[in-house]
């Protein structure tokens, strides 16, 4: 079996509980400027998306302020993304194993673990999200570039510009979504947010949610007395 | 204007030919709107470039520039030919039946009497032939071929549609459907205006242009008609006031000539200025020329002008030549005669033809003074700016002395419109900075001449010694009372003939109007045009009454208008040879039995009996003259000759170069351009945006449209591998210009005697100062002649050549 | 003529209409207006516009606004386009009419066209900052702008634009400040040829038929009023010599809507994304509520540490 999705950094500590490093100091930095980013345009943009959130706007001094800044936020998100990205594609690959698991969604939901295929660092639904998030922030970066009229509103249409602005309101309700969907799982599934906070789970949280990744971990004799 | 602005909405046909009114006179142009919206009436644009004024006719023609004359003598041949003439009028109101002397031809472009080496004709033969009694023989019948109606119809007989379109360009179903529309108002209930401005006065033939048209409307019977007339479109709000008050080298005000040197005497002056009826019982209104004379004089000189001393007729200045018009001015002062020079209000530098002989000129001056609101071109003609003013300034040795004035807004006074109203303005705002009223600089000047004269004595010294100047302010005369000067005064009491014990006038009185002139010295008044507008019932031009009895247009209670609150001269006209109007629902005066009335005021006594007088007053016959006799220089009839550069031989007259009786200075002639040198057609004109350069310091009008441009077709941008919004040169024998092209299916190539003429349009308004940007006038590029008649310089035809070129690097 | 309203008084006069005449305004609710003002209108007749520009310069003047001084760009429409100063302009089509071969020379005077369905505000984030008074005016409060563009994108005419210098939107206001005085627009006041005149809907609409019969004896058989109903009818309407081509004169739009992909945007989108928002977030909520939340057990982490050898 090759540890096709053990990123470098991953770790076994031995202890009670076991517990495995997970992510990286710069990954979960590199985490957190993409999560504030998403955060603030997701504020930003809807207080402009509908007219009962515009005192969102408040929060960043006001209409205009908001308007200046979104889109800067935006392009920080797009490179701050980039970086995760290009950490975590190749474990974001699809296996074999992430239909089965999707299939059984409804084990997924109840918490069903056991009945579940073992799965590697990432679950078919963390790499839905992963996807779905990268694929989303183009149509959201590409989109918001068009609409971006302080500077680039000479090189579309008018008519490129309305298609834009829909795409780009559609593309960021999206994104909310399955930015819900990412938080609420980390929140559901007890034991996540430390692998954003200290970088580390619990041995168990690895046995449980990502077997086969411990395994793999195993395998490769990560391990540290 | 022989009829008014206002007038123009009454009409049922304008034709616009020689100006652009939309785009050059808008405000005035609300009338031709109105004509159109309320009437029905229809708009023609004859016009070498499709204009603004175009844009919204019923029917547009092209011409080449500088073919009128053909163009509108084929009209004429086209209503003599289809008998659309009013027959009633133009055989009582015109000198139509009158019989013109034996020897008078016209032949090979040329009239009888022709000089070639004095470029002048003897005009002897231009002339009736006169009854034992004094008076013209007249054959009422026009059967006598050589009565003026059958030398017309002889003149204009070579002007068939086809020749019209071989000279013209214009395609002859074009030409054909405007000469069929203007023909129809030969009704008489269907007027016709001609609305015309620079497009016809600046060529070498410019009056005869004009001339032509009023034949036109003379035989339609549109002449002193509401909605009828011939309307010159004043370039300027005060144009008309300039002509008025005579600020020509040859006039005084009121439309009175300068003694000539030959006139060295009073007596000798008023010899040639008797007017005698040519027929009997006319009015021959010019008969009173020696009251309005007098009273002029008087005005200058005062106490000091006296019937012994002849009203000091000696102190008057006497022209050697026809006059000092500017073109004479500035060619004496390149030979360098003429060596300080005041420039009041004008812009020569891009006014005057040939740019580089007027740099040359002010460049031999020893002083120049511009008095200007703005910084003119000319107050900086020594300044280098590079292509827009290539001058080498060090070799300039002029002192150059600049007097700000006050802009229009700034001053109180009356400025005369096309209509011929004098309408009073108050001042709007205070002068900026130094600038001055031009009335306080003139009387500055005066005061210190008057102040050396009387001390140091001089040759002359009377005329500016003894000048009236009893102001109340001397160092500055006040506006009214220059207006009331102008109106003028008893100066004694004025008496009833019949009763000397009445007196009509109270010395210290102002006049009630020229009529009450007098040639004894007992009134005066600086210009009698004027008489009637500051009268004792107050200042008459102040009038702000806007009501319009019946609507006719004559608003004969707003301001006022010259001669005597006249909205329409030769109203007289408007009625049949019995009285009564030849269109009732456009009545204007009428005969009651007894006495003239209606809406306007009577251009005839009150009292003259129709079919008596003429209605043509101020003419010694009482009529309108299609045949000038020799009162023109350049013809009695308009013929067509070329402009002095032109794409074409005159095909009429192929050996006669431009106008033959046009003056040419020595070393102009050799500057004239040929066609195989410059093949394009140039022509200048003016642009909505802008008025003249005084806008473009303005940042409004100079955002509206920035930068110099010339127009050209597609056809022939294709020919030159233009492209639109690119950089041209464009050069003539006497200059070049550098401009954007302005690419565009408003002009067309023209086929005139079977070649293609391509067209220039060369617009005004830019030039090295200003909130614009920097450009070229056409007047590096116009040819340095003018009309025949009056000088006015030939900017509307020339030849130039065009090509591409590189940007300048920004 | 049609009658020139009179010069204001010189004393002050309080405005005709305000706040309390609004009937729509952006990002926002209004209660509807207790009383309905009268629908004004300007009526522009291209068959009497005479390209003059001096609508141009008097919209400059009177909003003492300032264009820059540009080039010219081989033709002679100046300013080339809308800009946040020229808040109208004159624009010129050469046209050959191919059933006279004639050219026609056609000048329309562009700007905001007042339409009684206002894609700009309809587009409008900023609340406020577009209103629409029941005489129909819409016009732009700068203060609330917060200069996103959406205006923009809502117009279906293409008027407003964002200034770079305090990014906010402008556009023709119908010279709302002089209608509250009893004064029309200052461009109708300076045009010459009465091409541009204002009153009443009702006076316009009347006036534009004597318009169209005149022009229809002069032969222009098609000529008509443009009020396009995509947009619910406008309070600045043209008289057209060519009524079923309003394409030719400079790309009027000849049936002009607000744009579906805007009525998307601005209609379903909000609402269905809000609610598809608030129903992600409410499963989330109710599945923690039923399900409880996944928690590792003791058993997961010593079969942990059995697997990993570790827990020594």
């Amino acid at each position: 079996m090759t540890a096709y999705d053990v990123e470098p950094g991953d770790q076994i500590h031995a202890g009670h509980p076991v517990t495995v490093d997970r992510y990286t100091k710069s990954a979960r930095i590199n985490h957190w400027i993409t999560a504030t980013c998403l955060v603030l345009l997701a504020l930003s943009g809807l207080s402009l998306f509908h007219p009962s959130l515009f005192f969102l706007t408040g929060l960043f001094g006001g209409g205009q302020p908001t308007r200046i800044i979104h889109p800067w936020i935006g392009v920080l998100l797009f490179f701050s993304f980039s970086g995760l990205f290009i950490r975590f594609w190749r474990a974001n690959l699809w296996r074999r194993e992430d239909g089965t698991w999707l299939a059984q969604l409804r084990d997924v939901l109840a918490a069903n673990d056991d009945k579940l295929p073992e799965v590697g660092k990432y679950n078919a639904g963390q790499k839905t999200v992963f996807w779905g998030m990268s694929f989303l922030i183009v149509v959201l970066i590409a989109s918001g570039l068009v609409i971006w009229d302080q500077y680039f509103a000479a090189y579309t249409t008018i008519d490129q510009k309305r298609l834009a602005v829909l795409i780009h309101a559609l593309a960021a309700v999206v994104i909310i979504c399955v930015w819900i969907v990412h938080v609420y799982a980390a929140i559901w599934v007890r034991g996540t947010v430390s692998a954003m906070t200290r970088g580390r789970v619990t041995g168990g949280w690895a046995w449980r949610h990502h077997r086969k990744w411990l395994r793999e971990l195993v395998g490769g004799r990560q391990t540290r007395s | 204007m022989t009829n008014s602005w206002t007038d123009i909405k009454n009409t049922d046909l304008v034709v616009i030919m020689g100006g652009n009114a939309a785009e050059a006179h808008p405000c005035g142009f609300k009338w031709v709107t109105e004509a159109k919206a309320n009437r029905g009436a229809r708009l023609i644009v004859i016009d070498p470039r499709f204009t603004r004024s175009a844009s919204v006719a019923d029917v547009y023609a092209p011409i080449r520039q500088g073919t009128d004359i053909a163009f509108l003598l084929g009209v004429i041949k086209y209503c003599i030919d289809n008998d659309k003439v009013q027959w009633d009028y133009t055989k009582s109101f015109t000198n139509a039946p009158y019989i013109v002397k034996e020897g008078f031809a016209f032949q090979d472009g040329l009239f009888t009497g022709y000089d070639e080496a004095r470029r002048d004709y003897n005009r002897s033969t231009w002339e009736y032939e006169l009854g034992p009694d004094g008076y013209v023989v007249v054959d009422a019948t026009l059967q006598n071929p050589r009565c003026v109606w059958n030398l017309l119809k002889q003149h204009v007989s070579i002007y068939t549609p086809e020749m019209v379109e071989r000279i013209c360009g214009t395609p002859k179903d074009k030409f054909l459907k405007v000469a069929q529309m203007i023909s129809e108002t030969s009704s008489p209930t269907r007027t016709m205006t001609s609305m015309y401005a620079l497009g016809w006065t600046q060529h070498s033939k410019g009056s005869q242009n004009i001339r032509a048209m009023a034949m036109l409307q003379l035989i339609l019977g549109n002449i002193g008609v509401r909605g009828g007339g011939m309307n010159a479109l004043r370039g300027h709000s005060n144009i008309q006031g300039l002509t008025d008050i005579g600020l020509m080298s040859n006039l005084i005000p009121g439309y009175l000539t300068i003694p000539t040197e030959k006139e060295a005497t009073f007596n000798a002056y008023m010899s040639t200025r008797g007017f005698k009826p040519l027929r009997p019982d006319q009015m021959s209104y010019w008969q009173n020329y020696k009251k309005f004379f007098v009273s002029f004089l008087k005005s200058m000189w005062g106490d000091a002008a006296t019937a012994e001393n002849d009203f000091a007729y000696d102190y008057l200045p006497k022209l050697d030549v026809p006059g000092y018009d500017v073109l004479r001015a500035f060619d004496m002062m390149h030979q360098g005669k003429l060596n300080g020079y005041f420039c009041q209000g004008f812009n020569p530098l891009l006014s005057f033809p040939n740019r580089k002989k007027v740099t040359s000129a002010l460049s031999k001056l020893k002083f120049l003074v511009v008095m200007d609101p703005l910084q003119t071109e000319t107050a900086r003609f020594w300044e280098n700016h590079g292509d827009h003013n290539d001058v080498e300034t060090s070799k300039i040795q002029t002192e150059v002395i600049e007097l700000p004035t006050t802009c229009f807004a700034e001053d109180t006074g009356s400025l005369v419109n096309s209509g011929r109203w004098l309408q009073w303005h108050w001042a709007g705002g205070t002068p900026p900075g130094e600038a001055k009223h031009d009335t306080w600089i003139m009387a500055q000047i005066y005061m210190r001449l008057k102040a050396l004269y009387q001390k140091e004595g001089g040759a002359v010294p009377e005329p500016i010694v003894n000048l009236s100047w009893s102001y109340k302010d001397p160092n500055e005369p006040s506006p009214d009372e220059l207006a009331k000067e102008l109106n003028g005064a008893a100066l004694e009491d004025i008496t009833d003939p019949n009763d000397p014990t009445k007196v009509l006038i109270a010395k210290g009185k102002q006049l009630p109007g020229f009529a009450a002139m007098r040639d004894d010295g007992k009134t005066n008044g600086a210009c009698w045009i004027y008489s009637g507008s500051y009268t004792e019932a107050g200042n008459q031009m102040a009038r702000r009454d806007n009501s319009d009895q019946d609507e006719t247009g004559a608003f004969s209670k707003w301001a006022w208008s010259w001669p005597a609150n006249r909205r329409i001269l030769y109203n007289r006209a408007s009625a049949d040879i019995n009285g009564k109007a030849w269109d009732p629902s456009r009545k204007l005066i009428e005969w009651d039995g007894t006495k003239w009335s209606g809406y306007d005021v009577p251009d005839i006594a009150p009292g003259a009996k129709p079919g008596v007088v003429g209605p043509f007053i101020m003419n010694p016959e009482g009529t309108a003259r299609l045949f000038t006799r020799g009162m023109m220089r350049d013809g009695p009839f308009p013929a067509h000759y070329e402009p002095f550069e032109s794409p074409v031989v005159n095909v009429t007259a192929p050996k006669v170069r431009g106008n033959p009786a046009a003056r040419v200075f020595r070393g102009d002639m050799e500057q004239f351009g040929n066609a195989k040198e410059f093949p394009f057609a140039a022509t200048s004109y003016r642009l909505t945006e802008h008025f003249h350069f005084w806008t473009k310091h303005a940042q409004i009008n100079a955002s509206l449209q920035p930068e110099f441009f010339v127009e050209i077709s597609e056809q022939l941008a294709k020919e030159k591998n233009i492209q639109s919004g690119a950089w041209v040169r464009v050069w003539s024998q006497r200059g070049s210009v550098k401009a954007k092209a302005v690419v565009t299916k408003r002009i067309v190539p023209l086929t005139c005697d079977g070649k293609t003429v391509h067209i220039v349009g060369i617009p005004l308004h830019w030039g090295f100062t200003g909130a614009a940007r920097k450009g070229f006038g056409p007047n590096s590029l116009t040819p340095y002649v003018g009309d025949a008649n009056i000088e006015t310089p030939e900017y509307k035809a020339f030849l130039v050549d065009i090509e591409p070129i590189a940007g300048p690097v920004a | 003529m049609f009658p020139p309203l009179p010069n204001p008084p010189v004393q002050p006069m309080p405005a005709k209409f305000g706040e309390q005449d609004l009937v729509r305004r952006s990002a926002s609710n209004v209660a509807p207006p207790a009383r309905q003002l009268t629908q004004m209108a300007k009526l522009i007749d291209t068959s009497k516009c005479i390209g003059c520009k001096a609508c141009q310069a008097a919209c400059l003047e009177w909003n003492d606004l300032r264009e820059e001084v540009g080039f010219n760009h081989g033709v002679l429409d100046n300013p080339l386009d809308l800009t946040p100063s020229s808040l109208t302009v004159m624009r010129f089509s050469e046209w050959i009419n191919p059933e006279t071969q004639n050219l026609e020379w056609l000048i329309r005077k562009d700007g905001c066209m007042h339409c009684a369905d206002p894609g700009c505000l309809k587009a409008c984030p900023a609340p406020g900052a577009i209103v629409q008074y029941s005489n129909g005016i819409v016009d732009f409060d700068h203060d609330k702008c917060i200069g996103c563009g959406y205006c923009i994108k809502g117009c279906p005419f293409n008027i407003p634009r964002i200034s770079k210098v305090d990014n906010k939107a402008y556009k023709c206001t119908l010279c709302s400040d002089r209608v509250a005085v009893g004064q029309g627009p200052a461009c109708a006041k300076a045009c010459p040829t009465q091409a541009i005149v204002f009153g009443t809907k009702e006076e316009m609409k009347q006036h534009a038929e004597d318009r169209i019969k005149d022009l229809k004896s002069r032969g222009f058989v098609n000529a008509g009023l443009y009020d396009p109903p995509g947009v619910g009818g406008t309070h600045v309407m043209y008289v057209l010599h060519h009524a079923d081509k309003p394409e030719i004169y400079a790309n009027l739009p000849k049936d002009p809507r607000i744009s579906p992909i805007v009525e998307v945007w601005k209609g379903v989108t909000k609402y269905a994304g809000m609610v598809a928002i608030g129903a992600f977030a409410a499963v989330g909520f109710l599945h923690h509520l039923i399900s409880g939340p996944n928690r590792v057990s003791d058993e997961d982490e010593q079969n942990a540490e059995r697997l990993t050898g570790g827990g020594s």
